[in-house]
């Protein structure tokens, strides 16, 4: 459903261009959980945020569902986003907003009336299961609560596709499993197709069904977890990473060890 | 003790309560027209920024200049230099309506950077949610700027509205009233200190009363924390 091709992406920083994203293709089909692991700085994140052109690509094409999001109009392109959620590490809810108010926002964005509002917004909530936080400000949430109620603002507009960036980076490993609960829960019953980043090699080897592993601006590796027999990880921190996955837990940390046993 | 420093004083309330009035009336429009002008311009240098929404660099450092050097001028010499535009517009230039002209320019562009300043205060994460989210620079500054940064606009407003009282008093040089006028001429130019100081208790008074309401509003407003 959701095809990057020839990605390329880079900044002039102080010490000359950088390509943080360069030339990468890849393809999500529909009902995947697509991870994307690697290490800080292998240009994961940029990547991610070209999807819904957040970072429009210097060359390169997105194509969602048969349409190609680079060539769209300002008009068609802020359909288009409202078609994809983002959740992202630090949850970015409107403080000024309530909880009730905030997943109303993508609902008041795309013009939908009051009162189909509210029964999304309940709707929405319930699934997250933080009805009792209705009339709260985010900053008396927790972490998890924020992060759930990013959720709940991402499904409210009955998304196709759900970018995370980084969803769990920001909480304790307890309530990390508890939002990979709910992502993999919204994959398979809503059947929102989901493409997560993250350094944690905990979220992608417990919910993704493939796994790109990003290294420097390119894609080193892809392997298909579904059918992990048949695909053997081929570069060393692959075989790190998924053959002693308890073991090195994050990305960074799994570099670390290769560098010590050079 | 207390009808001392009331006595002579008792007999100017009806002049006292006539200043408060030019005070109250000159304070009002011009803050209302400074708003008027300062909030869009401020979120116009905002969005315009190099690296922000609606980047138009070139545009932004005429804006940004003009607003300096506006910011610059002293209020009198503003007040002097105005006078033809503040004829033009109120048909003359004495009197309490004639003093709001130099009175909301001068605060135009003060309110404006003012204003730039708190959008810049909000978190780009949030405004990048929200571009994620499919909404356009018209509803992220209506929906989310103005929302995350209400209570920087307030206090940003409480500025402004004590910056006019004092310079207010300027304004009895072209016979524009007012409770600072007052004092000037009862106190200083008659030498009747028990006026004066009590005149300027009323303004300290009047001073306090704005920032509590001020502080109170960010109060309530404020749900960051």
């Amino acid at each position: 459903m959701l095809e990057l091709q020839n990605i390329l992406k880079s900044f002039t920083g102080a010490d000359g261009r950088h390509d943080v994203v360069n030339n990468v293709s890849l393809s999500v089909g529909k009902g995947d959980i697509y991870g994307i692991i690697g290490a800080s700085g292998a240009g994961k994140s940029t990547l991610l945020r070209t999807i819904n052109l957040l970072e429009r690509p210097d060359s390169g094409e997105v194509w969602l569902e048969g349409v190609d999001l680079t060539k769209l109009g300002k008009r068609e392109l802020r359909l288009a986003r409202g078609q994809i959620g983002m959740i992202f590490q630090h949850f970015h809810l409107i403080e000024n907003r309530t909880v009730y108010d905030n997943i109303s926002f993508p609902l008041e964005i795309a013009g939908v009336p009051k009162k189909e509002r509210r029964e999304r917004i309940l709707e929405s909530l319930a699934i997250v299961d933080l009805q009792d936080k209705v009339l709260v400000y985010p900053a008396k949430l927790s972490g998890g609560q924020k992060q759930r109620i990013a959720i709940a603002r991402a499904l409210v507009a009955r998304p196709k596709l759900l970018l995370c960036d980084e969803p769990t980076s920001a909480l304790d490993p307890d309530t990390t499993g508890q939002i990979l609960r709910f992502l993999q829960d919204i994959n398979r019953k809503l059947h929102i197709t989901i493409v997560i980043v993250s350094h944690e090699m905990e979220v992608v080897g417990s919910i993704c069904s493939k796994v790109s592993l990003m290294e420097r601006g390119v894609i080193a590796e892809t392997l298909d977890l579904a059918e992990r027999k048949q695909h053997e990880p081929k570069s060393q921190i692959a075989k790190l990473l998924f053959n002693h996955g308890q073991e090195a837990k994050e990305v960074d940390y799994a570099y670390g060890l290769l560098r010590a046993n050079d | 003790m207390l009808t001392d420093f009331f006595g002579p004083t008792i007999e100017l309330w009806p002049e006292i309560l006539h200043a408060l009035g030019q005070t109250g009336y000159m304070m009002m429009f011009a803050m209302g027209i400074a708003a008027l002008a300062g909030i869009p311009l401020g979120t116009l240098l905002y969005l315009i920024r190099p690296g922000s929404l609606a980047q138009q660099p070139r545009l932004y450092a005429v804006l940004d200049t003009a607003v300096n050097i506006l910011r610059s001028f002293p209020f009198l010499i503003l007040l002097i230099v105005l006078i033809p535009i503040t004829r033009f517009i109120v048909g003359t230039a004495i009197g309490t309506t004639a003093v709001i002209v130099p009175l909301a320019i001068s605060a135009i562009p003060d309110f404006a950077r003012l204003i730039e300043q708190t959008l810049l205060e909000v978190n780009r994460g949030v405004i990048q949610a929200a571009e994620a989210m499919g909404a356009s620079t018209f509803q992220i500054v209506t929906k989310v700027l103005y929302r995350e940064a209400r209570s920087g606009i307030v206090s940003t407003c409480t500025i402004i509205s004590i910056n006019f009282l004092s310079f207010s008093t300027v304004a009895g040089l072209v016979g524009g009233g007012g409770i600072g006028d007052f004092a000037i001429r009862y106190g200083y130019y008659r030498y009747q200190l028990d006026v004066m100081a009590f005149t300027v208790a009323l303004i300290v008074i009047i001073v306090q009363i704005i920032q509590s309401t001020g502080n109170y509003l960010v109060r309530r407003l404020d749900k960051r924390h």
